[in-house]
């Protein structure tokens, strides 16, 4: 293949492409913008940021001492932010979407939810309105809720007033019980018996009463390594890195249809140069920008977002020259299997973003349906972010990189195969 | 096979003998059911201007496309000086120059750009392709606007700059397909002056065009192609002879023309 008229190609396309402003903004200037919005959302607690607290209303509207302590342990809760309005207004607040849950405490909760504590009566409810469209937020809440209620009743029924007049209120009726058995009786009073012997020693200081949560959490980030925080901008650059990719490739593809449509075909075909060379500049010249793309998000993120290499440096360049290799090939399709520049524009801007949104550049692919998550595996740009997130945060060696790099290449042979046999090359 | 009678052009008292740079033979090419081109045959000499004319949809741009390797030819052949064009490698294709009607340049690189990788296309570099970029502008004038963007540039100088890329590599016969469309009488008499030029210099040229004054004014030959066959195939005064012998007025080129090629409307 004679290198003069390839490195033409390769030069002129770099030409055109660093002359187009639109083309340079849109492959260099907004994925770092929006890589950086995403970034600063999904770069977690390790990252030293405050988390985001869910707004919680709390109605209290028992008073006793267990919604008292209830209210209290929710506004302790380092991940809500606790507020006390009326009850219309919380729900106002909900519907509006400022509020995620509003806990209303029914009058009467404390005694009667002590009572339940032990089996007797019913189990009073706790009213919780909550906005539909914050699921998440709203489970996170009833767990939350689940820890303080049952430290508050437990605290109060084994320790406080309440319990005490509680168990002196009871050892007579279930005594004089004509529905339990004398066995039962004997058990039951031997309990309430000795919960009333707990009561009347002096408390410890420091000593809680009640049930507490049996086990405390050792949290550990599994990262490149320990005490390595997660840095989510390693994750949204490389999605986004990936997404412009495409769609600056997809552009080259878009442009080969353009110069097509200006003739320019007929002047490239009428020199001396084979359909190989031809397809293999631009081949080349997409793989040149398409990586330029990709190192460019990569070198902001390291200035500027600290993102690391902490896997292997050769495997990060093996996995980012066979992005671009793909990325180059599926410009190549959209140039072959396109009929108009139109036509194509609307069918790669949404085969770009089925892509990357499969391939979990914008949200992770752990959220999908478990059916989907195997389907993502046909989808190259899931290997493209799998592979820069192995050898970025994950710290992931060299032999991470062999499968996205081996995959992604394979990608790219299918595109190059479909576009050379569908490619039009005669023109009449 | 329509044979061909070998063309001597006669020079002072001596008589030169010139081989075409150019002949077609026997081409043929149908696009399914529909047959474009069907044995089509003329040959361009050295310094000659052949006119090929045709109503729309007559075969033009077919035969066209296959002198230049953009089309496969069904059957019959190209051969350039000497050499029968064979794939899209063929060392021959650089002794064809080809300036489509289309204006297939660049609008964002400059014109030495455009020129620079039109250039390398055909192998040139470094020196040569400086001094072949040079003469090209120096020839349609666009010298002192070498280093503007395209997109800065006149419709007919953008005419003008599709004709240098095509004779950039100094090839020996040059395609022009209907070259003038849509310029300015100034551009169009700038273009015609370079086509003279262009052969004094030896080169032979293949014109296609609509405008029969454009044939009238610039061309030796006339090749007539109509439904995919040549059906004249002259010089202007020896078509124009034809209807005078036919018993018509002294006939003009276009009513010669619509002689042949009858008046009814093509698509």
């Amino acid at each position: 293949m004679p290198l003069t008229p390839l490195v033409a190609m390769i030069r002129k396309d770099l030409q055109l492409f660093f002359s187009d402003r639109r083309a340079v903004i849109m492959s260099f200037f907004v994925p770092i913008a929006i890589a950086s919005f995403f970034g600063s959302i999904f770069s977690g607690p390790g990252s030293n940021a405050e988390p985001a607290k869910i707004a919680v209303a709390v109605i209290d509207r028992d008073n006793s001492d267990i919604s008292r302590g209830i209210v209290a342990g929710l506004e302790g809760d380092r991940n809500l932010r606790v507020a006390k309005p009326t009850e219309e207004e919380a729900k106002a607040q909900v519907r509006r979407g400022k509020t995620s849950v509003a806990i209303v405490i029914p009058p009467g909760f404390g005694d009667a939810a002590g009572r339940a504590f032990f089996g007797d009566g019913d189990k009073p409810q706790l009213g919780l309105a909550y906005d539909p469209s914050h699921g998440v937020e709203f489970a996170m809440v009833r767990g939350i809720l689940t820890e303080y209620v049952m430290q508050a009743v437990s605290r109060e029924m084994f320790g406080g007033a309440q319990g005490r007049q509680y168990v002196d209120r009871m050892l007579p009726q279930i005594q004089s019980s004509p529905r339990m058995g004398e066995e039962q009786k004997r058990l039951l009073v031997g309990l309430l018996q000795s919960i009333q012997g707990f009561y009347n020693q002096p408390a410890n200081a420091g000593q809680p009463r009640g049930l507490t949560m049996p086990y405390g959490v050792r949290e550990e980030a599994v990262t490149s390594g320990n005490n390595v925080a997660y840095n989510g901008y390693a994750h949204s650059f490389a999605g986004m890195g990936i997404q412009f990719l495409l769609f600056a490739a997809a552009n080259l593809g878009i442009e080969m249809l353009l110069e097509r449509q200006r003739g320019m075909w007929k002047r490239l075909r009428s020199a001396p140069v084979s359909r190989m060379s031809l397809l293999a500049g631009k081949t080349a010249s997409g793989t040149i920008i398409a990586l330029m793309t990709l190192l460019v998000s990569f070198g902001f993120a390291m200035l500027v977002f600290k993102v690391r290499i902490a896997g292997s440096v050769a495997g990060f360049f093996a996995v980012s020259i066979a992005c671009a290799i793909m990325a180059a090939t599926f410009g190549l399709l959209v140039a072959a299997l396109g009929r108009t520049p139109a036509s194509a524009r609307g069918v790669t801007t949404l085969a770009v973003l089925m892509m990357v949104m499969l391939g979990g550049a914008w949200v992770p692919t752990f959220i999908f349906p478990a059916w989907l998550q195997q389907l993502t595996l046909v989808v190259p740009a899931r290997w493209a972010v799998d592979g820069l997130d192995a050898m970025t945060w994950r710290g992931i060696g060299i032999g991470g990189a062999i499968l996205p790099t081996a995959v992604l290449l394979a990608f790219a042979a299918a595109f190059w195969a479909v576009a050379v046999s569908r490619f039009r090359w005669e023109e009449a | 096979m329509r044979p061909f009678v070998e063309k001597r052009r006669e020079s002072g008292a001596a008589a030169l003998h010139f081989p075409p740079v150019l002949t077609v033979t026997n081409l043929r090419k149908a696009f399914g059911p529909l047959v474009a081109v069907n044995d089509v045959s003329f040959s361009v000499e050295r310094g000659q201007l052949v006119g090929l004319l045709g109503p729309n949809g007559a075969g033009k741009t077919t035969t066209v496309s296959m002198l230049t390797g953009l089309l496969e030819p069904d059957r019959g052949e190209v051969i350039v000086a000497g050499r029968r064009l064979s794939g899209d490698t063929d060392p021959a294709k650089r002794r064809i120059g080809l300036v489509p009607q289309d204006l297939a340049l660049y609008d964002e690189l400059t014109a030495r750009d455009n020129l620079r990788f039109f250039g390398a296309l055909y192998g040139l570099a470094g020196a040569a392709l400086d001094a072949a970029i040079h003469q090209a502008l120096a020839l349609v004038e666009l010298a002192d606007r070498a280093g503007d963007r395209v997109k800065t540039y006149s419709g007919g100088m953008k005419r003008r700059l599709n004709l240098a890329a095509g004779l950039l590599h100094d090839p020996d016969i040059v395609l022009l397909d209907e070259p003038t469309v849509g310029v300015d009488p100034q551009s169009r008499n700038a273009i015609f002056e370079n086509l003279e030029t262009l052969k004094r210099r030896g080169k032979a040229l293949l014109y296609t065009t609509h405008y029969m004054e454009e044939a009238e004014r610039l061309a030796d030959r006339i090749v007539v192609i109509d439904r995919g066959t040549v059906i004249a195939d002259d010089t202007v005064a020896g078509l124009k002879g034809r209807a005078a012998l036919a018993g018509g007025a002294p006939a003009t080129l276009e009513a010669v023309f619509l002689s042949l090629t009858g008046r009814s409307l093509r698509d």
